[in-house]
């Protein structure tokens, strides 16, 4: 039997809605009295997501991908070991699977229910990825979406909608832009942005 | 039962703006986010006593105020709330009352209630899980998903019910949430990876692309 919250609650004397802010210090106060969350765990939670897990790690999982044929390979084959490989994994990232974008197939990954997506390659997912209107949209006017964020696909180009309804984790491996072949992993890395990564952008050379 | 959270195909929602580039992005935008995400990971399973997917049952049936008008964070303290309340570890209204004094206003907190938390215990970490038998569907079946699901913890989304596709890959078993959720056992089950073309989904007028989504084995129809 479901039990919903009251829609009436979360009002303050004056009738307003009392901010998500103001509640979440609340509740910081409330279980931190009763010695339940230790608020310097909090804080090292928060780093680790602001700077150590980020997209900057599917950046090098891309740029090995690009230059290594056989780690490539592996990628996308078996992609939770070869991402290990590099040292990433954890929470939300229990079975990454990698799809190859290509001049003929355009992957785009979603999660309509909620926002999954693989913490440990990519952080914590921005604000577009979370948004209904992606959520709701994607996958039903892919096209469209995506030209509205800014990335193109031909029509003699193939798209993949990727709903992550389970504990599977998307990843898109983008296409290599022309002209970058000669280039290191560490010359491509900074190329590579998050945005390719979850298949809502195309990556441009220098 | 359908919930707030299932808008997979929705119309009227208008247009999705161009994504901030990362750089000029952050992970949160203000402090109090930051705050909520990590209340939230430690509410759900210690604190609460309760799982990943109970987590995502509490936010499917939170109002509608409470999913979309507080902001991503705010959606997730909401629900990190009802799990906290339904665990017993904090009344209903203690966060507002907290709240409200924080903010100058003369409220009375209510007393703590009893604990309550779910009599439960994982078998492993993590939702992957093996399972003996074997699939019940190979790569390349063509499967349909049920038309009904009777679970307001349900798992298929009401845009590929009663819709047939074909078994693009066999993914690792899972726990199954609809189940897991409500803390009446895992039910670990095959999952599978189901690819359906727009115009199944949609109609014939449909803008033309193939989707693959998740589907657990109870939400599949037997073999024709």
């Amino acid at each position: 039997m479901s039990t919903a919250l009251n829609p009436d609650e979360h009002l303050d004397g004056s009738g307003n809605r009392i901010s998500p802010a103001l509640r979440t210090e609340a509740l910081e106060q409330l279980l931190t009295e009763r010695g339940l969350v230790d608020p310097n765990v909090m804080d090292k939670f928060i780093a680790t997501y602001e700077t150590a897990v980020g997209p900057l790690n599917g950046a090098k999982v891309v740029a090995k991908a690009w230059t290594d044929p056989e780690y490539k390979a592996r990628l996308l084959a078996e992609g939770t070991a070869a991402i290990k490989e590099l040292g990433f994994a954890g929470p939300q990232g229990e079975h990454i699977v990698v799809v190859e974008n290509s001049d003929s197939v355009h992957n785009v990954v979603v999660c309509t229910l909620c926002s999954c997506y693989p913490w440990p390659v990519l952080g914590l997912p921005p604000a577009w990825y979370k948004d209904p209107a992606y959520r709701a949209r994607v996958v039903r006017e892919p096209r469209k979406v995506l030209s509205e964020m800014g990335c193109e696909v031909g029509d003699d180009v193939e798209i993949i909608v990727r709903d992550s309804s389970a504990e599977v984790r998307w990843l898109v491996l983008p296409q290599q832009p022309a002209g970058t072949e000669g280039l290191s992993e560490e010359e491509l890395i900074p190329l590579i942005t998050r945005d390719a990564l979850v298949g809502v952008a195309h990556i441009s050379a220098p | 039962m359908d919930s707030v959270a299932d808008i997979g195909g929705a119309t009227g929602w208008g247009k999705v703006d161009p994504p901030t580039p990362q750089d000029k992005d952050a992970v949160f935008h203000e402090a109090w986010e930051g705050r909520a995400f990590a209340l939230t990971l430690l509410t759900m399973g210690r604190v609460s006593g309760q799982n990943l997917d109970a987590f995502r049952y509490a936010l499917s049936r939170l109002d509608s105020k409470s999913y979309f008008d507080d902001d991503y964070y705010g959606r997730w303290l909401n629900a990190s709330e009802l799990m906290l309340v339904e665990s017993g570890v904090i009344a209903p209204g203690a966060v507002d009352a907290r709240a409200r004094k924080n903010a100058g206003e003369d409220v009375e907190e209510p007393a703590d209630p009893e604990l309550n938390k779910p009599d439960y215990a994982a078998t492993a970490a993590g939702s992957l899980r093996q399972v003996e038998e074997a699939p019940r569907f190979a790569v390349g079946d063509t499967v349909t998903t049920l038309t009904d699901v009777d679970s307001d913890a349900n798992k298929l989304p009401v845009y590929v019910r009663g819709r047939s596709g074909v078994v693009e890959a066999i993914q690792p078993a899972h726990v199954f949430p609809e189940t897991h959720a409500r803390f009446l056992g895992e039910k670990a089950q095959h999952v599978y990876s189901v690819r359906f073309a727009s115009t199944e989904l949609y109609g014939a007028d449909a803008e033309k692309f193939d989707l693959t989504i998740e589907i657990f084995d109870d939400y599949l129809q037997e073999k024709a």
